[in-house]
């Protein structure tokens, strides 16, 4: 073979290369490649059951695929935990609400950031000597907007509060790329609105991407969009194309498009 | 249940704390005033080894959401270890007696390493299962090897040994090995305080509140548990040297799974949710072991009964109950609901009488029944086989669950209205 | 051949009544979540009330009528003790059969008193059943493996051909998904809490005659179920019969084995004499460590097989 040598390509943030996943005899993810480039913010959209969920336990590492390849800034992460995904820095949030419902705000901040400063497993410093840990803390709760909670047992806060929280958690130790699964769900309007100004402020200069089913959020945030029919990207694009691509029309948009377009 | 148990301050040195701290300094110095009789010395001594026991035990409990089974193992293998070492220094080995613990807590912390290695691996309830194969495992190899083990017997010693620390404590008298169990007690207490505002110690409060969300901010929470696990057993290793330089014997029963359970049973009395929680547990543990224990034969069965309407109705323990008072206290209207409390334990204490009398009349039936069917009510003779005193029961009973519908119903009125009105005020 | 036989005989019939114990743990287990803790006290009351029972109506009303009364205290006990601390959490919970394991061992001892019961064997059944070679097989031994097989069909015929079977069946794997379907799920956990009791007290029945009736029985047995109930994989029936028959055999052989190392080295020209380094260690008999290997057999699954030998679930 002597085709020209590959340009050097810029690495995405994240890739997903051929990615398969199977429960038992269901394929659920039936093959999906997908670009991240850094910097971008990407939505995930698709119908019930589509899969959207099970991509991102695939990313974070809560599942393992069962073929293909997933690469944060080019590094594969196949076989790692978690926690290992986390350290090379991926952060997730969660659709259902996970959060350390018996500690305070400020602690569940906190935890979160004790990791990246390199605090790891100590147990010979005092928490309230770490000046950087519980500045930043402070910060990250000043950014979303809970100070005023800040002793308040986590476990105790409003819905809206705790998506925030569950947002401050996910961003707190500085991931360069953030998967949000479902940020505004269950919101009202105005909530919902609020959320989209903090996911906004929260991600700038970071990765993105998101799963969300409210199209005004998704049109409003997202630079592109995919959407994930049946375990299979059936369309990768910038949100306008994406509006008028028939295929994703016929498939599940209709006219949840139109009203998403005002 | 738990409000409260992470309220943080962020002043490292604060007026409240060191209030307590010096208050509870003084309170060990003093005790020994009032009671300096050979007994309540040697019931001093357990009570402070066991609160070195059970917040070692809660470390896993309480604060990693960790439930062993099996934590005598780590004091009982340090109090072997202890006492053999004792035992050297009575040889001529050059070691002092008062820093023994630190060898049972060494070996506490070395055994945490082995074993926590495999029971670390699980979490939740095939935790428990696992520390419960790995006590009986422990058990039945100290059966098997009497040349370290004992066997039977155990092994005994003679604290008086060595050098007199500062040329005149030989730890002969009760009252040295007092002060040396109450010096050890506060460091402990101090260093397993502080161990709950480091970043190990806030982390495995995460992994006891969402083990799944801690795996996603970077932690391992295998090796959250497993350090816990060790730093416990350590602190546990300590306990149990204190122990085996106040009783000088060691046994297989300080390994046994009774000694497991015991510690489980008084910490969760005392208050899980609360790091002083198990020391209130300690002063209980004296009260029914030492106490009750030499009254009647039924202590067990009472312990069991106390333990059980505490996990059904107040599984915080007697450290929340005296914590869900603070609010009220604070707002001035504890006197409000005073009287609610009174009924309360008038009623309980007549049930108590009812119980007490019942079980005290079968226990008679069946295992004093050669001695005949009359029994000793304080200083009353009683026909336990006649109808009349089992009426009385039954009386008793009546009259006590009424009162305990009135106090009930009193005390959920009283507290509602006060603390809604508190909550309203904090809204406002 | 002779011992080998008779071992096995034994081995597998005092597997098959760590059977049918561990059965109604793991039932209970994977059904609610809960490790009921005082099971091997149902066990130990199903032994006390045959007592009781039999010696006014004899031994056959006692094997159907104490499973049924031990079987409705599990039930009382699951209706109006632990469904109220279910919300507290599984820790609790398992704090609360603790407890009552405690409650019931000293309930015994005030009704019953500390020493062991005459329950015996019932004279028709006290004969041998063959013999083999020289040695007898005695009758209840056979009559205590039919009980067990019986049972185990039993099981497998209520799990597998009723309605109720089959809710139960499901939630083995899928909790969540039953309940969601709408069933009277706390209904049928009485009816599991209740039933596995029963076959504890059903196995408490056989076994407190054949071993020995006495308020320490249910601690003896207590732990060893737990260990088969782990090293058969949590919440699996199938690994629970398998970890019963392995550990009731590999227990029932060690003991009649009076080997050590030290007879293994001297066959091998090797002396070892009580100044040998580690001698307490070498001088062992597998005999003598027949009470660890349960414990052993755990912690050697727990490293190789965390799944345990049949589960699926990741504890």
């Amino acid at each position: 073979m002597n085709a020209p040598a590959p340009m050097p390509v810029i690495a995405a943030a994240l890739e997903l290369r051929a990615v398969r996943k199977s429960f038992g005899v269901t394929e659920i993810i039936r093959g999906v490649d997908l670009a991240i480039t850094k910097g971008e913010r990407h939505a995930v959209i698709g119908p019930n059951g589509a899969g959207k969920s099970t991509l991102f336990n695939l990313i974070s590492g809560r599942f393992g695929v069962s073929t293909g390849a997933i690469l944060l800034n080019g590094g594969d992460l196949a076989g790692l935990k978690p926690f290992e995904i986390n350290r090379k820095g991926l952060a997730r949030s969660f659709q259902i609400t996970n959060i350390f419902a018996n500690l305070s705000v400020f602690e569940n901040i906190r935890c979160a950031v004790l990791y990246p400063l390199g605090y790891k497993y100590s147990f010979w410093k005092a928490l309230s000597t770490l000046k950087d840990a519980n500045l930043r803390a402070d910060e990250i709760l000043e950014l979303i907007g809970l100070k005023k909670r800040r002793d308040v047992k986590a476990g105790l806060l409003t819905y809206a509060e705790q998506r925030a929280l569950e947002i401050g958690i996910t961003i707190a130790g500085g991931a360069e790329v953030i998967l949000l699964d479902e940020p505004t769900a269950g919101m009202s309007r105005s909530e919902s609105d609020q959320a989209v100004e903090l996911i906004r402020k929260v991600t700038v200069g970071k990765t993105l991407v998101m799963v969300e089913h409210d199209m005004s959020v998704v049109f409003s945030l997202a630079d592109r969009i995919s959407v994930l029919v049946y375990g299979e990207v059936i369309a990768t694009d910038v949100p306008e194309k994406i509006r008028g691509n028939a295929a994703v029309q016929e498939a599940y948009l209709g006219t949840s498009l139109a009203e998403g377009a005002h | 249940m738990a409000q409260g148990a992470q309220k943080i301050v962020f002043r490292p040195l604060n007026l409240a704390r060191c209030i307590i701290w010096s208050g509870f300094a003084l309170l060990l110095l003093v005790l020994p005033l009032f009671f300096n009789k050979g007994f309540a010395l040697t019931l001093m001594c357990q009570i402070g080894t066991i609160m070195i026991f059970s917040l070692s035990f809660n470390m896993l409990l309480g604060q990693s959401g960790m439930l062993s089974l099996g934590h005598a193992v780590y004091s009982g293998l340090g109090a072997y270890f202890a006492i053999h070492m004792l035992n050297l220094i009575g040889k001529g080995w050059l070691f002092p007696v008062s820093l023994l613990p630190l060898v049972g807590g060494l070996a506490g912390a070395l055994f945490g390493v082995l074993f926590g290695y495999v029971t670390t691996k699980k979490s939740g309830t095939p935790f428990a299962m696992i520390t419960l194969g790995i006590g009986e495992l422990v058990f039945a190899m100290s059966l098997m090897f009497p040349e370290f083990f004992g066997g039977e017997g155990g092994v005994s010693s003679n604290r008086i040994a060595g050098e007199p620390l500062f040329g005149f404590i030989t730890f002969g008298p009760q009252i040295q090995v007092y002060y040396l169990v109450a010096v050890w007690l506060f460091i402990c207490t101090a260093a397993m305080y502080a161990f709950t505002h480091t970043p190990l110690g806030r982390i495995a409060n995460a992994v006891r509140d969402n083990p799944e969300r801690v795996e996603f901010i970077g932690y391992e929470t295998q090796r959250v548990r497993y350090l816990v696990l060790i730093i416990s057993g350590f602190f546990a290793g300590i306990a149990g040297g204190l122990g085996a330089i106040n009783f000088e014997i060691v046994s297989s029963e300080n390994v046994s799974a009774i000694r497991s359970g015991t510690v489980l049973l008084f910490t969760f009395i005392g208050g899980v949710p609360f790091f002083f929680g198990p020391m209130i547990g300690a002063v209980i543990f004296g009260f029914f072991i030492v106490v009750l224990a030499t009254i009647t034969k039924a202590w067990l069965l009472y312990l069991g009964l106390f333990f059980v309407m505490m996990v059904m109705y107040c599984p915080g323990g007697i450290a929340t109950l005296i914590m869900m008072q603070f609010p009220i206290v604070k707002a001035g209207r504890f006197r409000e609901i005073f009287p609610s409390y009174c009924l309360a334990v008038a009623a309980g204490l007549t049930l108590l009488a009812a119980l007490v009398f019942a079980v005290e009349m079968i226990y008679h039936l069946s295992l004093e029944a050669a001695a005949g069917t009359t029994k000793a009510f304080f200083g009353y003779d009683v026909e336990v086989a006649s109808a009349t005193p089992w009426l009385g029961v039954a009386l008793l009973s009546g009259i006590g669950a009424v009162l305990f519908v009135a106090a009930r119903r009193g005390i959920s009125t009283h507290w509602d209205r006060i603390m809604g009105d508190i909550i309203r005020s904090q809204t406002a | 051949m002779e011992f080998f036989l008779i071992s096995l005989l034994n081995g597998v019939s005092y597997g098959l009544l760590l059977f049918m114990l561990s059965s109604g743990l793991t039932l209970i287990f994977s059904m609610m979540g809960v490790l009921n803790f005082a099971h091997a006290s149902f066990y130990m009351l199903g032994a006390y009330f045959a007592y009781q029972i039999s010696v006014k109506f004899g031994f056959w009303p006692a094997l159907l009528m104490a499973p049924l009364v031990v079987g409705v205290l599990g039930a009382l006990v699951e209706r109006f003790m632990l469904r109220r601390v279910h919300k507290f959490g599984h820790v609790p919970e398992l704090l609360l059969t603790f407890g009552l394991a405690y409650l019931i061992e000293e309930f015994v001892h005030l009704i019953w008193g500390r020493s062991s019961l005459d329950y015996k064997v019932p004279t028709e059944m006290d004969g041998p059943l063959f013999t083999l070679y020289t040695t007898t097989f005695p009758m209840y031994r056979g009559f205590m493996m039919l009980v067990a097989v019986l049972m185990l069909l039993a099981i497998f015929l209520v799990l597998t051909r009723t309605r109720i079977g089959l809710v139960i069946q499901a939630s083995l794997t899928h909790p969540d998904t039953v309940e969601a379907l709408g069933h009277n799920v706390p209904r049928v956990f009485m009816l599991v809490f209740g039933g596995g009791c029963a076959l504890a007290g059903l196995a408490g029945v056989i076994g407190g005659n054949a071993f020995v009736t006495e308020p320490g029985m249910a601690a003896a047995v207590g732990s060893i179920v737990f260990v088969v109930a782990v090293v058969g994989g949590m919440g699996s029936l199938a690994g629970a019969f398998v970890a019963s028959l392995l550990i009731g055999v590999i227990q029932t052989f060690a003991v009649a084995m009076d080997y050590s190392f030290v007879t293994l080295l001297k066959s091998a020209g090797f002396v070892i004499t009580p100044d040998t380094f580690l001698y307490s260690l070498w001088k062992l008999t597998i005999a003598q460590t027949a009470p660890i290997l349960p414990y052993l057999f755990l912690v050697l699954i727990l490293i190789f097989r965390p799944r345990g030998l049949m589960g699926t679930r990741e504890g």
